[in-house]
C-alpha cells in the first residue's frame, strides 16, 4: 500500500495538471461571461466532492452509532436496504419538480445501502470513526473552495460578492458551519462519548446536504441551477471539462483523504502509548507505596 | 470589464487553501511522530 501512494501522487498531479489546461485552454470561452466562467471548473468539482465526502461521513456516522448496540448494528442493515430501494422506487413514481431528474435521485438513494455495506466491511469498528473525521475534514477544506471561489465569481457576474438571504448561499455556508463545529466538537472534547455525539451531529449536518442542492428548485435564488441532476444546461465541450476536473478532484481528495487517515491512524497510536505510559507510571507509584501501606498495618 | 483577475484569485486561493492544509497535515504527522519516537525513548 505504501508504494501505491507515490504512484497514485503522480496519477492525480498529471491529472490535475491536465485538467488545468483543459480548463484554461481547451475549454471554449462563455458567450456571455466570457472568460471569469472558467472559475467553474473549480467551484463546481470543489462542492461536488465536499458533498461526496460528507455523504461519506453520514453513511460512517450512522454506521458507527448503528454498530454501537448488536440490535441496532442489525435493524440498521434492513434500514439501509428499505431506504434505498423504497427511496429508488418512489423517485419515478412520485411526481418530482421541473428539472429533477428521477434517475439522479434514484441513483444517489441507492448508494447510501451500497456505501452502507462497503464501509462496514472495509472500515469495521473503531475504523468507521477515523473515516468519519477524515472525510468531514477533507470536506470542509472543500466546502471552504466553494464559499471563497463563489463570492470571487459572482463579483463580476452579478455585481455583488454574495447576495444576503439567498437560500443556496445560505445554506452553504450552514453547512460549512455545522461541519466546522464538528470538528470543533472532536478537537476540544475530552468526554469518552465525544465520538458518539460528533456521529449524531454529523447525521443531522449531512440532511443539509440535499436543502443545498435541491434549493434551486424550491426557493428563488441568483445561484443558476445545476448542470448535473437537472434544471441547468451546458455545453458539451464545457461539460468534458467539468468532468475531466472533477474527475482530477475526486483524486486529490482521495490522497488527501488517505494521508489524513493515516495521520488519524497514528493520532490514535501517540494517545494510546501516552495512556500506557502513565498508567504504567501509576502501577509503579501504587508498587512503591505498597510496602509502606503494609509496613504501616504492622506497626 | 476586466474580470480575468477574479479567474486568476479564484484558481490561486484554490490552491494556497490546499497548500496551507496540506501543510498542516505534514506539520501534525511530524510532531506526532516525533512524540512516538519519544514515548518509545522512554519505555
Amino acid at each position: 500500500m505504501k508504494r501505491a501512494f507515490p504512484i497514485l501522487a503522480v496519477i492525480t498531479a498529471v491529472l490535475l495538471a491536465y485538467a488545468l489546461y483543459q480548463a484554461l485552454v481547451v475549454a471554449p470561452t462563455d458567450a456571455q461571461q466570457g472568460d471569469v466562467y472558467r472559475i467553474i471548473y473549480y467551484h463546481v468539482p470543489s462542492a461536488w466532492t465536499a458533498f461526496l465526502l460528507f455523504f461519506i461521513n453520514f453513511i460512517a456516522s450512522v454506521q458507527y452509532l448503528a454498530d454501537s448496540k448488536p440490535t441496532t448494528k442489525q435493524a440498521a442493515k434492513w434500514i439501509a436496504v428499505a431506504v434505498g430501494v423504497v427511496g429508488a422506487v418512489a423517485a419515478f413514481v412520485i411526481p418530482l419538480p421541473a428539472g429533477i431528474r428521477p434517475s439522479a435521485i434514484a441513483t444517489t438513494v441507492l448508494a447510501i445501502p451500497v456505501f452502507y455495506f462497503l464501509l462496514g466491511k472495509y472500515f469495521p469498528g473503531e475504523k468507521l470513526d477515523v473515516l468519519a473525521v477524515t472525510t468531514a475534514e477533507v470536506g470542509v477544506v472543500f466546502c471552504t473552495i466553494v464559499l471563497v471561489t463563489g463570492p470571487i465569481w459572482a463579483r463580476p457576474v452579478w455585481g455583488i460578492w454574495w447576495a444576503p438571504g439567498d437560500i443556496r448561499l445560505t445554506s452553504t455556508l450552514v453547512l460549512w458551519l455545522i461541519y466546522v463545529s464538528y470538528l470543533i466538537l472532536r478537537r476540544f472534547s475530552d468526554s469518552a462519548q465525544t465520538q458518539k455525539l460528533a456521529a449524531a451531529l454529523a447525521v443531522f449536518g449531512a440532511l443539509d446536504v440535499p436543502l443545498v442542492y435541491f434549493s434551486i428548485w424550491f426557493f428563488r435564488t441568483q445561484h443558476p441551477q445545476p448542470v448535473i441532476g437537472g434544471g441547468g444546461s451546458m455545453d458539451p465541450k464545457m461539460l468534458d471539462v467539468l468532468m475531466i476536473s472533477w474527475t482530477a478532484f475526486l483524486f486529490f481528495a482521495f490522497l488527501v483523504c488517505w494521508s489524513r487517515y493515516r495521520l488519524e491512524i497514528l493520532r490514535r497510536e501517540v494517545e494510546q502509548a501516552h495512556a500506557m505510559q502513565s498508567l504504567s507510571g501509576a502501577d509503579s507509584r501504587v508498587a512503591v507505596s505498597s510496602p509502606d501501606v503494609s509496613s504501616r498495618g504492622s506497626q | 470589464m476586466n474580470a480575468i483577475k477574479f479567474l486568476y484569485a479564484a484558481y490561486i486561493v484554490t490552491w494556497l487553501i490546499h497548500a496551507l492544509y496540506i501543510g498542516s497535515l505534514v506539520r501534525r504527522y511530524k510532531s506526532l511522530r516525533q512524540q512516538l519516537k519519544e514515548l518509545n525513548k522512554g519505555k
